[in-house]
């Protein structure tokens, strides 16, 4: 039993990052309809980022602003330059430029900061507290975090007038353009707001794991099942689906090392986490696409 | 006089005329001819052979991304699994059942038509971005599904399968890795040559129906979910084709031969041959090859010479590659060709 509650709490802190991860795919997917496939590099790009930043001496809680100004710009600045021409290109291309940019951030993050692993301090202070036996202060902090993003995102998008005009142009572009909002550089915030949940979701994980160009591969599959449970259409959802799904892989490992040693019989273990991954992606597009909490795009033709 | 004259000139023009309508046939006799000629004579080292191989084997595993993506819309992150299923298929048989290697290469294709179809059949309800996203999650959890435990017996996990080429049969007097590239580039000529076919054929007019409009090739008759799974399998087949043939070349399967990298390398290969262009996979096939063989070379060379502070990697040059040739070239070497060509024809 107490193994049981370990390994669910695990899950939760793996969750919160694929839940940030989640976040970051859906405010593209919102205001955008493409899904990114750089989504984890640029995470990764940004992890390194602060890495960089804390090896010139900065706090922790100095640096990871700093970096989320950074991914900002450069998430706005690859909308502006790199996607705006390709507005009316066909899916493809766009599928293509995403890969393209993958393969950029995982060269550059190789080439300027080498292959080697690196392993970053946690930022949170290793005490014990009531509940500890169960999860580490790290796992607890990037719980804590995820949930703060959440809410501070929500009341981003309520509350504040420039929340809601880039709403507006996710929901209805051309009304929103009649309003005088301009949705082209409402597109860009939005990948500048997804890169900076981003740098967060790298910046969180990569005390967790350690640093190096490939940490974010696994990551960012987990992260794209977080998003499909939820529904890659509701912030809200991404984040419940993130939760889901590090749960859901911890358990399932759980369940595959009770049976082996009940039975014998080895079915599933940690050896098959992104095949898990694989099998949640696939049952949920091919049963559900629309998720737990999204809302199903109807097509006129 | 005037007679002798025209009926010589006819027969000229008829051996001309018949040179030129089979002048790819002609050219696929006279080139190996010459490039074994060549290689006898001490000009193209073994070595160089087997990198001819490899370029051709990526011409056909691009042909099959080109062939789903291309020409029946449905796009592929992941056409590294295909590839892989080819190469372990052929790989157990040879290790397991020592099968010589022609005899694997119907049952790779057939696995890998299965395969393909099936993955196919989820597939049909996925469209675009989705469908994108599900192969991608495939091409990730590739080299973890190689090392599943139940099927470790027959893959060696981790470990891979050593895989011996086998001599030129009849005592013909040709190395391995020429007898080989034989080997390939006939394969490769029957498998170009199916695809032109296919496209030919009512088939073909069907998918490229489905690519353009599915909902009005569907209004037409065409039985759109039947013919997008059988592309599926059809794809799956030329893919893991080449990946059989790679295994048996290169003598060697893993289970990290067959990451991430490799899907993005085909999809690479695709992308700039020319997407929607069967010259365009051959195209894509060198390019992946000289890519894989030569980039680390280049990029080291950039950097030197231009003293960057950091090291340049050969994916730097695919994203590079992808992004420039979205801009200036969505459809490829190829597609830009025929479209210089045409403007040349035009002026």
């Amino acid at each position: 039993m107490e193994q049981l509650i370990q390994q669910v709490a695990a899950g939760l802190a793996n969750g919160a990052i694929y839940a940030l991860l989640a976040l970051a795919l859906v405010m593209i997917f919102v205001s955008t309809d493409h899904i990114n496939f750089a989504q984890g590099e640029m995470a990764m790009f940004s992890a390194y980022l602060t890495w960089q930043f804390l090896q010139w001496g900065l706090n922790f809680w100095i640096a990871l602003p700093v970096v989320m100004v950074l991914s900002f710009v450069i998430g706005v600045g690859i909308e502006r330059i790199i996607l705006r021409p390709l507005h009316s290109a066909p899916l493809l291309s766009v599928v293509v430029v995403f890969i393209g940019l993958l393969t950029i951030f995982h060269a550059l993050a190789g080439g300027i900061w080498t292959h080697t692993i690196k392993a970053v301090p946690s930022p949170f202070p290793q005490v014990s507290f009531p509940g500890s036996s169960y999860i580490g202060p790290h796992q607890l902090g990037m719980i804590a975090v995820t949930i703060v993003m959440l809410f501070a995102l929500f009341a981003f998008f309520r509350l504040t007038p420039l929340g809601l005009a880039m709403r507006a142009a996710a929901q209805n572009p051309a009304s929103a353009r009649l309003a005088g909002i301009s949705v082209d550089w409402m597109l860009a915030l939005g990948w500048g707001l997804a890169a900076a949940v981003g740098a967060v979701a790298g910046s969180m994980v990569a005390p967790a794991v350690y640093l190096e160009p490939n940490m974010m591969a696994s990551i960012l599959l987990y992260g794209f099942a977080g998003a499909l449970v939820g529904g890659i259409s509701s912030p809200g959802g991404a984040v419940a689906g993130g939760f889901i799904v590090g749960v859901l892989e911890n358990l399932i490992a759980f369940l595959g090392n009770a049976l082996e040693r009940a039975t014998g019989f080895y079915l599933v273990g940690n050896g098959e986490k992104l095949t898990v991954a694989l099998i949640i992606v696939i049952t949920v597009l091919t049963l559900k696409p629309s998720g737990l909490f999204g809302h199903v795009t109807v097509k006129r033709v | 006089m005037a007679t002798t004259a025209s009926t010589s000139s006819t027969v000229a023009d008829t051996a001309t005329g018949f040179a030129w309508r089979y002048r790819y046939w002609l050219l696929l006799v006279v080139l190996p001819v010459l490039l074994i000629a060549a290689g006898k004579a001490g000009y193209i080292s073994n070595f160089q052979f087997l990198q001819l191989s490899l370029m051709i084997v990526y011409s056909i595993a691009v042909l099959g991304l080109i062939l789903l993506t291309g020409f029946n819309g449905q796009i592929s992150l992941g056409h590294g699994a295909f590839f892989a299923v080819g190469a372990y298929t052929a790989a157990i048989m040879i290790d397991q059942a020592g099968w010589p290697f022609w005899a694997t290469l119907p049952v790779a294709a057939l696995v890998c038509f299965i395969v393909g179809y099936l993955f196919g059949l989820p597939a049909l309800r996925l469209e675009g971005h989705y469908l994108a996203l599900a192969t991608f999650a495939l091409a990730v959890a590739v080299p973890q599904i190689l090392k599943y435990k139940h099927i470790e017996p027959l893959t060696r996990g981790v470990m891979g399968i050593n895989v011996f080429k086998s001599d030129p049969p009849f005592g013909l007097p040709l190395s391995t890795d020429q007898w080989m590239f034989l080997v390939v580039l006939a394969l490769a000529a029957l498998m170009f040559w199916i695809a032109r076919n296919l496209l030919d054929s009512r088939t073909g007019r069907a998918l490229v129906a489905i690519r353009d409009h599915s909902m009005a090739a569907s209004t037409m008759g065409i039985n759109v979910s039947h013919y997008k799974a059988v592309m599926f399998g059809i794809s799956a087949l030329y893919t893991g084709l080449a990946g059989a043939m790679h295994g048996i070349i290169f003598e060697f399967v893993s289970p990290d031969s067959f990451r991430f990298e490799l899907s993005i390398a085909i999809l690479v290969g695709a992308v700039v041959g020319g997407i929607a262009s069967l010259p365009g996979a051959i195209i894509g096939g060198v390019f992946v090859q000289v890519i894989e063989k030569y980039a680390d070379a280049l990029t080291r060379k950039i950097s030197a010479a231009v003293h960057l502070p950091l090291e340049l990697e050969p994916w730097l040059i695919y994203g590079i590659a992808l992004i420039i040739l979205m801009y200036t070239m969505p459809m490829g070497i190829a597609g830009g060709m025929a479209a210089l060509w045409r403007r040349l024809k035009r002026s």
